[in-house]
């Protein structure tokens, strides 16, 4: 034996000590989003819970009902964001305290589901929307597994599966129409526009009504910023919405990503020490068994 | 006769019933003074009289308003107070008269098996005189289920072949009214427009005109709020039932109906339609529905829309139960027993293995 276990063991404790070690310990820069970055901002507390943007999402998306958890299928009925619901409306309630809450895509400022993607077919694209192109996906769910917000959802009920997740309906904007969620709403609980703009109307509706809400704009820094934001007059983490620090979710695996492979230094340097092992251990032919 | 006082009030009430404006009670008004009244033909085959006695049954306008006023009802055997060879002699009359422009209405399914003889009236089957009359018409109206589809005539075995009229006329546009009996305002608005505009309302796929089959019976049911929250009848007299819960689970096909009983009940009495008198819709004006389901299965729901409840905030996750993890211990622990076992014997057979597998070989060699 060349290498000994315990010499192994050494070695890769290391190793791991120094991958973790090279991690900065913030963030250089905070990113932007892009100058012309759309999105949605939601205000909890206008939200009636009517579902109609439940309805037209899935009208406009050509989705079909969600009736896994309704028996006799009456019902499109999700429990959560799926393969056919790319927004769902859930009930905060405990006590007196009560709200509805619009789940659907974030389209973070620097999105942990392209950031994970290995093909890039999640990518932020026009306006800072994160969209999909099936063609660019091997189906690995990362996307899944990455996002802080437990977005993408994978269809595996299906041969072909894509990956599922709300597009700000893209395709409608690109035709000078709004989403279809916004569109519908009998309340205008949620609204579309430019993040500039929303930002505003957000605190403005913070300054206008102070002991209405949380004084805080969701999405403003959270996870690096998001371009769909949140008002509440419930904390935000008992609407399911993480608490995330203002560097972007992608930040700590990139980091150290990014700092193994700086020069292809660490790669190099195992298979430097694999070939010293093999090179050590090698056997000239006469002394095998024969 | 009637005042012009009076006729501007039955033609404003007319108007109103179907569903258009004063514009239109107007239009009707001009049409009847320039004495164009359209002249209506009215046949029946395989039927039950059951959608001219729910017209009978109308008052705004009256079927006496109707007959005598907006429309000329030049042949209706149930109507016609001629019989025999003058009945016969009225409708061939009819036609010359107004051949191209007559209403035809066809009641009834018409049987098509050994060349109609099923029905036949005055010497001549139902498909002679379909075809004879049709021949001619300025439109064509099925009113019922029987005129539109076949009808309770065509449910299975179907002995006679009875068919709907579109089926025998082909290539002519025929305006279904499908029902049973067919809502007369529905006949009502489709004659009156026809005959004030000259005009056909806009059709569906089945021939259906969309202001009264556009929409299902459940999209409009007002126990629809029921059925959101999850409240239904489970059998008939049950506390559900009696507190006017859902019909669903009894077999309503409201989900599957297109037609308008739900805003534009029968008979002119409030909530007198089958859902509003405590009985699941039976599907009448449906093909492939009425007399072919069985009365109280349920029908699946065609575009599911979101219940009165709500998703939480955290989804519940699929629990593991100490059962399953009972086996998957077992299974695993078996696995690493056999592997144990196996490894064992693979080290046990090593030396013994080593000397003969290579000696025999060389020496043949």
């Amino acid at each position: 034996m060349g290498i000994s276990r315990r010499a192994a063991l050494k070695g890769m404790i290391i190793g791991g000590g120094v991958a973790a070690g090279m991690r900065p310990a913030k963030a250089a820069v905070l990113p932007t989003p892009p100058v012309d970055a759309v999105g949605l901002l939601y205000d909890a507390t206008l939200c009636i819970g009517c579902k109609t943007c439940e309805v037209a999402c899935n009208e406009a998306n050509g989705l079909p009902a969600d009736t896994a958890n309704s028996p006799a299928a009456l019902y499109h009925k999700p429990v959560d964001l799926s393969a056919k619901a790319k927004t769902v409306i859930k009930l905060y309630r405990e006590g007196d305290e009560q709200s509805f809450f619009k789940a659907q895509c974030m389209h973070c400022v620097d999105p942990a589901c392209a950031s994970a993607c290995m093909l890039g077919a999640l990518q932020k694209r026009e306006h800072g929307i994160v969209t999909y192109k099936a063609d660019l996906c091997v189906g690995c769910r990362y996307c899944e597994v990455a996002c802080p917000f437990n977005v993408p959802k994978f269809e595996f009920a299906k041969v072909a599966p894509k990956v599922v997740k709300c597009e700000l309906c893209a395709d409608r904007l690109a035709v000078g129409k709004e989403p279809a969620c916004t569109t519908v709403c009998p309340r205008k609980a949620v609204i579309y526009g430019t993040r500039t703009d929303l930002l505003k109307e957000a605190h403005r509706r913070l300054a206008a009504e102070p002991k209405k809400y949380v004084p805080k704009v969701y999405g403003e820094t959270d996870g690096g910023g998001t371009q769909v934001l949140y008002l509440s007059h419930v904390a935000f983490e008992k609407l399911g919405l993480p608490t995330l620090g203002e560097e972007p979710t992608p930040e700590l695996a990139r980091s150290i990503q990014h700092t193994v492979y700086k020069h292809f230094a660490a790669p190099a340097a195992l298979y430097g020490v694999l070939g010293l092992a093999m090179w050590r251990n090698r056997r000239h032919p006469d002394e095998s068994s024969r | 006769m009637q005042s012009r006082r009076d006729f501007v009030r039955l033609c404003t009430m007319a108007a109103a019933a179907i569903g258009l404006g004063p514009a239109a009670a107007e239009r009707f008004l001009e049409a009847a003074e320039r004495g164009k009244k359209p002249s209506v033909i009215w046949l029946q085959f395989q039927e039950c009289t059951g959608c001219t006695e729910s017209l009978l049954r109308t008052s705004h306008p009256a079927v006496d308003d109707l007959i005598l006023d907006l429309i000329s009802l030049d042949y209706h055997e149930t109507l016609f107070a001629a019989a025999g060879h003058q009945a016969e002699a009225a409708l061939k009359t009819a036609m010359r008269e107004n051949a191209g422009k007559y209403v035809l209405v066809v009641e009834g399914a018409i049987p098509t098996k050994e060349n109609g003889i099923y029905c036949m009236i005055g010497g001549r089957t139902a498909l002679e005189i379909v075809n004879d009359v049709a021949a001619h018409a300025g439109a064509i109206i099925a009113i019922g289920s029987c005129a539109s589809w076949g009808g309770v005539a065509s449910a299975d075995p179907n002995p006679t072949g009875a068919s709907g009229v579109h089926e025998v006329l082909k290539g002519k546009t025929v305006v279904n009214i499908p029902g049973c009996p067919s809502n007369p305002y529905n006949f009502l608005g489709v004659v009156l427009q026809y005959a004030t505009y000259g005009t056909l309302p806009a059709l569906d796929d089945q021939g259906r005109p969309k202001f009264a089959y556009g929409q299902t019976v459940h999209e409009h049911c007002p126990r629809r709020a029921h059925f959101d929250a999850g409240r239904f009848a489970e059998k008939f007299g049950d506390e559900g039932h009696r507190n006017g819960y859902c019909l669903y689970k009894i077999g309503c096909k409201g989900p599957v109906t297109y037609a308008n009983c739900s805003v534009q009940h029968f008979g002119e009495v409030d909530n007198a339609w089958p859902i509003g008198l405590g009985h699941p819709c039976y599907g009448c004006t449906e093909k492939g529905v009425a007399f072919t389901l069985a009365l109280h299965d349920t029908v699946e729901i065609k575009r599911p829309m979101p219940p009165d409840t709500y998703a939480p905030i955290h989804a519940p996750q699929g629990g593991i139960s100490p059962i399953a993890t009972g086996v998957a211990g077992a299974v695993l622990g078996g696995l690493a027993g056999a592997g144990y076992v196996a490894s064992k014997k693979l080290g046990g057979d090593e030396p013994r293995d080593k000397t003969p597998a290579t000696t025999p070989a060389r020496s043949e060699a």
